[in-house]
């Protein structure tokens, strides 16, 4: 039986963690390097950051806190947003990072995947795709956190992106980020059939139970989570935390996200290993 | 403090190599100085990519002289992932393609019947069994320990006195590390095994 990785994802936002619902209303939940070093020391299996702003400015501005991270953190790491080069892909990876995701850049110029594959070895290419369903049932791919229409069918370019060469997939549902109320498994398994590589979900993980049906019934080979996890462990840094900039009244007032069931990520292993999910403990 | 050398090719990511070797107190740098391989303590060949993309790297910057007379003079050597694979004769990862031939062996493509197979394997795996792990750089692990495996390849050693450990994937076990005398490699990487990876690390260095 295959191991599934669970994958803390960090957003990252100028010096802060963040997180928002359906990718907006960022709200500061601390320092991202007080975060990444409590669940490496939890048994995450991968880490993910991403720059959600960089998008917005056209550049990646993670390069920092990458080198710190990797001083002391000794499991992959994937860097996304706002890559759109060959150049950019470089820096980070010379930064630290192992692996990089890539959407707006790659559905702009489907032919980048192929060349990075190809010269950084295609396990260091994940493509991220972020689906929204249409009324009519199918699932439109967007860029931007979900702001930028496409007009792309989810499913046609998860293939293309197979056969371009991409190492893994990432699966947001941006209809489901940030919610708590479960991941998409309609698409997530729909994804995870039609492709040969490892997917990736992303978006919606509130309970124990959404994880085991996004792996189980889903097909995910890989679970990316952030509030379920940051929500369990923001106060343990609020001395640190409530300085910086941006949107801290979240912080300050101490409020928890009522739809959600913080878990420690230990525990959250125990129970899938439990439910008969293979994992690493 | 020792030095290491790690062989520079481009494409792919070194650093967290280089990064683990800090770690744990080796002076790392990044070459592909003839002399400067030569006079180091230890070797690492580290590598993420493909073969024969590799292979062609190692060859137009004349790096294949200088990693087989370093395995020759008998110091420390590690192969890591893609650096494990080329020590082997050859690869039949889109064409057949030759290699280093330190390690007789041939290096083949995961081909699953069931293609609901996710190739690459990507994530955690567990290492046993092999020759015995006494006096080998993962002497310290633990029999089913996890290391974090990249690949689509595996390799078939021909000699399985070389096998240090086995890995299955999806039913289908493989040799995931070897030791023969000076050369010790893995197809998993120890640089992204958390702690334990970094103990392998540790116990290598010991060797210098």
């Amino acid at each position: 039986m295959k191991t599934i990785r669970i994958i803390p994802r960090l957003d990252i936002k100028g010096p802060n963690l963040v997180k928002g619902i359906h990718f907006e209303g960022l709200r500061v939940l601390g320092n991202p390097s007080n975060f990444a070093k409590e669940y490496y020391n939890s048994c995450a299996d991968e880490l993910m950051y991403v720059d959600v702003v960089a998008s917005l400015y056209e550049r990646n501005s993670l390069s920092n806190i990458i080198s710190e991270t990797v001083k002391e953190i000794f499991i992959p790491l994937t860097v996304g947003g706002g890559l759109r080069s060959i150049t950019d892909i470089k820096n980070v990876l010379k930064a630290g990072a192992d692996k990089v995701s890539l959407n707006t850049a790659a559905l702009k110029t489907p032919e980048l995947i192929r060349e990075t594959s190809l010269s950084f070895g295609s396990s260091t290419i994940v493509v991220s795709i972020e689906a929204i369903k249409q009324p009519n049932g199918r699932y439109l791919a967007y860029t931007d956190n979900g702001r930028e229409y496409t007009g792309v069918d989810v499913l046609e370019w998860a293939q293309q992106v197979d056969e371009l060469g991409a190492g893994e997939i990432i699966i947001s549902s941006v209809d489901k980020e940030g919610t708590a109320e479960g991941f998409d498994i309609e698409l997530t398994k729909m994804i995870s059939e039609s492709v040969s590589v490892p997917v990736i979900a992303h978006g919606g993980a509130g309970s124990i139970k959404n994880i085991i049906d996004i792996i189980k019934i889903g097909k995910a080979d890989a679970v990316s989570i952030s509030s379920i996890l940051h929500y369990g462990i923001k106060d343990k840094f609020i001395k640190d935390n409530t300085n910086s900039e941006g949107n801290t009244e979240f912080l300050k007032k101490n409020i928890g996200f009522s739809k959600i069931n913080p878990i420690n990520l230990i525990d959250l292993k125990k129970e899938l290993i439990k439910n008969n999910i293979n994992c690493r403990i | 403090m020792k030095k290491v050398s790690i062989i520079d090719y481009e494409g792919g990511n070194l650093f967290s190599v280089i990064q683990a070797c800090k770690s744990i107190g080796l002076d790392a740098t990044l070459t592909s100085d003839y002399n400067k391989i030569l006079k180091s303590d230890g070797l690492i060949l580290p590598g993420v990519g493909s073969f024969p993309y590799a292979m062609n790297i190692l060859k137009k910057k004349n790096l294949i002289n200088p990693i087989k007379d370093f395995i020759s003079s008998n110091k420390p050597f590690m192969g890591i992932c893609l650096g494990f694979q080329l020590l082997f004769s050859r690869s039949e990862e889109f064409e057949n393609c030759d290699g280093l031939d330190v390690v007789k062996g041939t290096v083949r493509k995961f081909d699953f019947q069931d293609k609901n197979i996710k190739v690459p394997q990507i994530g955690w795996n567990k290492i046993y069994n092999g020759i015995g792990w006494k006096n080998s750089p993962i002497e310290n692990l633990k029999q089913q320990e996890y290391m974090y495996f990249v690949h689509s390849y595996y390799v078939d050693p021909f000699d399985k006195k070389n096998i240090l450990s086995y890995t299955k994937y999806e039913g289908f076990e493989y040799c995931s590390s070897i030791k023969k005398s000076n050369i010790f490699a893995t197809q998993f990487h120890p640089e992204k095994s958390g702690i334990e990876g970094i103990k392998i690390y540790k116990k290598w260095s010991n060797l210098l």
